[in-house]
C-alpha cells in the first residue's frame, strides 16, 4: 500500500449534531481525495455518507468543502497537498446537512423551477430550426454547467445569510436566465423577473462563483453582467421597454 | 408498517436517466399521472457520461445518408444479431427525437447551413452524431430535466402544484417490484423501495412500471459505469417473470484511460478517433491495419495514406479502420498489449495531437483535454493518450415487444434503454445509445399509456398490491441490519468485479466461466450475509448491500449465457470457440429466474422482413448466414 495519509472528515446528522472523525488511511499514486472517501467507507465507516456518481468531473454530484474550499472530490488530486497535509472534507456550508457529507440540495431544484422554460416562437416546426454557431456558443457555455452547485455554496450573498434565500435565487439560476435570454430561439422575457423574482441585484460582482466553477464558465462576466445590463436597458430606457412589450406579445398570439 | 410513505400513480418510471426522463415525458403529455425514480439526484444520471453524440440520419452533412442506412450500420455493428423491428424503428425515428430536443431547448453544434451540425463515428457509414463538442449525454439529460420542469409549470398554472402529475422521487432506490393476480392474470400492481436519504420506505400502487435503469457495468473490475449501474432492472425484471435476452453481450469500449490507476477505465470518447485520432503500438505502428476482418474488408482502408484522405475526402477514401465498431477495436488492442507491443501501463497510444492543433482539440474535445489534463497531467495537444479497453454497456437485456416496449411475460412492465435488450445485437454501434434512449423511451411511454387505456375502457379494476409482498420486501430490506457476522459489502462486490473481470471478462473460455459459476454459487452465500453498520439515513453501505443481490443475479445470467453461446461475436469473445457461427446467428439466450435459478434456454431470432433484408447484397448476408438461411434468400430472388 501506499503512503499514509491523514484525513479529517465531517460525521454528523440531519439534526446539527456531529463533529470531525479523524481517519488514517492509505493513499497511492495519482489518486484523488474521492478514491481515499471510498477507502475510508470500504474499510473504516461502511456508513459513511457520500454522494457521488461518475467520478470524472462531469455529473457534479461530489461537491464538498475541502480545507473549507468548495471543490469536487473527483478532480482533486491528492498530489495538490503537501504530504503531511492533513486533509479535512466537510460537507457544502450553504445547504443542510443530510448525512456526513450529504447535503440538502434541493433548493436548487426549487428555485430552477421559478424559471420560465424554453419558449420556441409559434409555429416553427422541429428539424426547421436554423441557428448560427456562433449565436449558440453563448448559451453553450452555460450548458457547460454540471449543476454540482458549487457557485451556490460559495456565493456570499446565501452562503452567509440564509434570510436572502427565499429571495435570492443564486448564479447557478441566474446564469440559466441568461442563457434563455441568449438562446437565439427564445421568444420570452425574463429580464423583468431576474430582478424583481430571482433577486439578480442582490449580485455584486464579487465574482466567486465563477472562482468556484469545475467547468471554468465565466458566469459573472459572460451571464451576470450580461443580464444586468439587460435589466438596466429595459429598465430605463422606454423605447426598448415598449418593443419588448409588442415582441413578446405579438409571439404569444 | 406505519413508517411507509404510501403514493398513487398511473405510471411508475424506475431511472431518471434519458430513457426514464422520455417515458416519463410521454406519458405525461398523454395525461397519465407520472412518477419517475431516480437513484440520483435529477440530472447525474448515467446518461450524463455519454459523449460522442447522438445517431440520427437527419443527412445534415452528408444528404445521402438516410435511415436505412442507418439500418444497415447498426444490423453489420450487431453482427446481425440485433432485433430487426427494433433497429428499424430505432433508424427511422431517430431523426424526429432529435429534432424535438432542439424544440425542447438543446443547442447542438450547428454546420455552415445553421443547422445540427454531424460528426463521423465507429461503424457509422456517414457523419450521423449530432453533438455538443464532447459533452452530447449532459445536453441530452439537461434539456429532458428542463423539459419535464417546464410540463411541471404547466401543470402548477392549472393545479397550483409542481407535482400533481408528474413528481420526481430523487434518491430513492426500488427494490421490488409487486404484482397481483395469479397465473394468467397476473400483472404489475406497484413496486417498493426506500428513500436514500432519509432511509424510508416508500411504497407505489401503479399498474404500469417502466424500467429504465441503465446497465450492469458495476460488476467488472474495469468499468467507466458509476455506482449505479448495478443492473438493478434486469434483476426486477427477473424476479417478476420476465426475461432476458443476450445477457453475454457485454460491450468493452476499447479506449478508457489506463493511468494513474484511480482513473482507469474512465472513457476516452470515441470522438478522438472520428477527429482524427489514431492507434498505436510501442513500435509506433498503426496496428489497426492488421485486424481488420474479412466481413467488414470492403468498408475499410488498406493502407495509411487512403485513411488519412478519408478525413478530406470521403467519397473517394475509405475509413480509418480505427473506426472499426467497438468490439473489433477492443480485441485488437488486448491483442497488442498480450503481443508485448503496448504502452508503459498496459494499452496502446491515442494520439490526435500530430492530426489536429490544439486550437481545434479544445474545441472539438474540450472535455477530454480538460479530463487528461486535470487527472493524468496529460496534455492531449502536445502527447499521446494511454487507452484500453473498459466495460462501458450490456447489449442485452429485459426482451420486450420492439414496438410497445413491453416487457415479455409480465402485463403492466415495460423497459427502455440500456436495461432492455434486442436493438444492438451482439455490438452496439457508438452513438446509438443516446438515440435508443430517445426512441424507446418514448414508445415504453406509449406502451404504458396504450395498456392503462385498454386497462380503463375495458373497466377492470386496477390491481391491488398484496400486503404480504410489502411486508416480504421490508423484511428483505432490512435484513443486512439484523446480520451480526456478516461480512462487509464492499469487499464482496470487489470479489464479485474480480471473479466477473477475470473470468467472464473480455477474452472467454469453457472453463474460466464454469469456475466463475462456482464462485458465483459461494457468493450468494456470502451476499445474503453482509452486514452493515450505522443506522437507515444515508447509508452507502446498506444500499451496496441490496443492490448486490441485483447484481449478484445479473453476473450469473451473463456468465451462463457466456458459457452457453459456443461462438465468437461482437460482445462476446471466446478462445475455445473462435469466429462466428452462422448456426449461433439464428440464436437468442434467454435467461428466466425459476425457483431461484437462473435459466437458459434458446430461442430463434425473429426472421428480417423482405423490405429489411432487400437492403443487403446477398454477397454480405452470406458472410452472416447459413446455406439454408441463403437458399431461402436466393429463392425469391430468382423468382423474381
Amino acid at each position: 500500500m501506499g503512503l499514509k495519509r491523514n484525513f479529517r472528515v465531517w460525521r454528523g446528522n440531519s439534526e446539527g449534531e456531529g463533529a470531525l472523525k479523524d481517519y488514517e488511511v492509505d493513499v497511492l499514486e495519482g489518486e484523488v481525495v474521492l478514491d481515499v472517501i471510498f477507502r475510508i467507507q470500504a474499510t473504516q465507516a461502511t456508513d459513511l455518507a457520500v454522494r457521488w456518481n461518475c467520478k470524472a468531473g462531469k455529473c457534479g454530484s461530489c461537491s464538498v468543502e475541502i480545507n473549507g474550499k468548495p471543490t469536487l472530490m473527483c478532480m482533486t488530486r491528492m498530489n495538490t497537498f503537501e504530504e503531511n497535509e492533513t486533509i479535512t472534507v466537510t460537507p457544502l456550508r450553504t445547504f443542510p446537512v443530510t448525512r456526513d457529507l450529504v447535503t440538502d440540495v434541493s433548493f436548487n431544484y426549487a428555485k430552477a423551477r421559478e424559471v420560465p422554460a424554453f419558449t420556441p416562437p409559434v409555429g416553427l416546426e422541429p428539424g426547421d430550426y436554423r441557428m448560427s454557431q456562433e449565436d449558440v456558443s453563448r448559451s453553450q457555455e452555460f450548458r457547460k454547467c454540471i449543476e454540482c452547485f458549487l457557485c451556490q455554496d460559495t456565493c456570499h450573498v446565501i452562503r452567509d445569510h440564509e434570510e436572502n434565500k427565499t429571495n435570492f435565487a443564486g448564479p447557478r439560476v441566474l446564469m440559466r436566465v441568461a442563457e434563455l435570454e441568449m438562446h437565439p430561439l427564445d421568444t420570452l422575457d425574463r429580464t423583468r423577473m431576474a430582478q424583481e423574482e430571482l433577486g439578480l441585484g442582490y449580485c455584486n460582482i464579487t465574482k466567486c462563483c465563477t472562482e468556484s466553477c469545475p467547468e471554468h464558465i465565466q458566469i459573472t462576466d459572460n451571464a451576470l453582467i450580461p443580464l444586468k445590463e439587460r435589466v438596466v436597458d429595459v429598465k430605463y430606457d422606454p423605447v426598448k421597454w415598449l418593443g419588448n412589450k409588442i415582441r413578446v406579445r405579438s409571439s404569444n398570439d | 408498517m406505519t413508517d411507509i410513505e404510501h403514493f398513487k400513480h398511473d405510471v411508475v418510471v424506475i431511472g431518471a436517466g434519458g430513457a426514464g426522463l422520455r417515458a416519463a415525458i410521454e406519458s405525461r403529455e398523454q395525461g397519465k399521472n407520472t412518477a419517475v425514480i431516480s437513484k440520483s439526484l435529477l440530472g447525474k444520471a448515467h446518461t450524463v457520461m455519454a459523449e460522442g453524440g447522438i445517431a440520427a440520419s437527419m443527412g445534415n452533412v452528408n444528404s445521402k445518408d438516410n435511415w436505412q442506412v442507418h439500418f444497415c450500420d447498426t444490423m453489420r455493428g450487431g453482427k446481425f444479431l440485433s432485433h430487426y423491428r427494433m433497429a428499424e424503428l430505432h433508424a427511422k425515428e431517430a431523426p424526429a427525437r432529435v429534432w424535438e430536443l432542439e424544440s425542447w431547448g438543446a443547442l447542438f453544434d450547428r454546420t455552415a447551413e445553421g443547422k445540427i451540425s454531424q460528426r463521423n463515428f465507429g461503424g457509422h457509414e456517414y457523419p450521423r452524431l449530432a453533438h455538443v463538442g464532447d459533452r452530447t449525454g449532459l445536453e441530452l439529460i439537461r434539456t429532458l430535466q428542463q423539459k419535464i420542469v417546464g410540463l411541471q409549470q404547466e401543470d402548477k398554472k392549472i393545479s397550483d402544484d409542481y407535482e400533481s402529475r408528474l413528481r420526481v422521487f430523487a434518491e430513492c432506490t426500488i427494490t421490488d417490484i409487486l404484482l397481483a393476480g395469479e397465473g394468467e392474470n397476473r400483472r404489475v400492481a406497484g413496486a417498493f423501495g426506500y428513500r436514500r436519504d432519509s432511509g424510508k420506505f416508500v411504497l407505489f400502487e401503479a399498474p404500469t412500471v417502466i424500467i429504465a435503469t441503465g446497465g450492469i457495468g458495476r460488476s467488472f473490475k474495469v468499468s467507466s459505469n458509476s455506482w449505479e449501474y448495478t443492473g438493478d432492472g434486469h434483476a426486477l425484471a427477473l424476479r417478476s417473470g420476465g426475461t432476458l435476452v443476450n445477457m453475454e453481450f457485454i460491450q468493452f469500449h476499447p479506449t478508457g484511460m489506463v493511468w494513474p490507476p484511480s482513473v482507469k477505465g474512465l472513457l476516452v470518447t470515441e470522438s478522438v478517433r472520428g477527429d482524427g485520432g489514431v492507434l498505436t503500438n510501442s513500435e509506433d505502428r498503426r496496428f489497426m491495419f492488421d485486424y481488420i476482418p474479412d466481413v467488414f474488408k470492403d468498408q475499410y482502408a488498406k493502407t495509411e495514406e487512403e485513411a488519412d484522405g478519408w478525413y478530406t475526402d470521403p467519397e473517394n477514401n475509405k475509413r480509418p479502420p480505427e473506426l472499426l465498431p467497438r468490439d473489433e477495436v477492443s480485441r485488437s488492442i488486448m491483442a497488442e498489449v498480450k503481443a508485448g507491443r503496448g504502452s508503459p501501463h498496459g494499452g496502446v497510444f491515442l494520439d490526435v495531437s500530430k492530426r489536429l492543433s490544439a486550437e481545434t482539440i479544445k474545441e472539438k474535445l474540450p472535455s477530454m483535454w480538460h479530463q487528461f489534463k486535470e487527472l493524468a497531467d496529460v496534455d492531449i495537444t502536445e502527447e499521446s493518450m494511454e487507452v484500453g479497453p473498459t466495460c462501458h454497456y450490456v447489449m442485452g437485456g429485459v426482451e420486450v415487444d420492439s414496438d410497445s416496449a413491453a416487457a415479455v411475460g409480465v402485463p403492466g412492465l415495460f423497459c427502455a434503454g440500456e436495461a432492455a435488450g434486442g436493438l444492438h445485437g451482439s455490438n452496439r454501434l457508438g452513438g446509438n445509445s443516446l438515440s435508443d434512449l430517445l426512441v424507446f423511451g418514448r414508445r415504453a411511454g406509449m406502451g404504458a399509456v396504450e395498456y392503462l387505456n385498454e386497462m380503463d375502457e375495458a373497466g377492470a379494476i386496477r390491481p391491488s398490491v398484496r400486503q404480504q409482498d410489502v411486508n416480504a420486501a421490508v423484511e428483505a430490506a432490512l435484513a443486512p441490519f439484523n446480520q451480526v457476522e456478516g461480512e462487509n459489502p464492499y469487499t464482496v462486490q470487489q470479489d464479485l468485479q474480480d471473479v466477473m473481470a477475470d473470468l467472464v471478462g473480455i477474452i472467454r473460455t469453457g472453463d474460466e466461466m464454469r469456475s466463475a459459476l462456482d464462485r458465483l454459487a459461494e457468493m450468494r452465500v456470502r451476499v445474503a450475509n453482509v452486514a452493515v453498520m450505522g443506522g437507515r439515513e444515508y447509508n452507502p453501505g446498506w444500499h451496496l448491500a441490496l443492490d448486490l443481490h441485483h447484481q449478484m443475479l445479473v453476473s450469473e445470467c451473463v456468465a451462463k449465457s457466456a458459457l452457453a453461446r459456443e461462438e465468437s461475436r461482437g460482445g462476446h469473445t471466446r478462445n475455445d470457440f473462435q469466429g462466428m457461427d452462422p448456426n449461433w446467428r439464428m440464436v437468442n439466450l434467454i435467461c428466466r429466474l425459476s425457483k431461484d435459478q437462473v435459466d437458459i434456454a434458446k430461442q430463434d431470432l425473429p426472421w428480417m422482413s423482405e423490405e429489411l433484408i432487400s437492403l443487403f447484397a446477398v454477397s454480405e448476408l452470406s458472410k452472416y448466414m447459413t446455406e439454408v438461411e441463403l437458399n431461402q434468400l436466393r429463392v425469391p430472388e430468382g423468382a423474381v
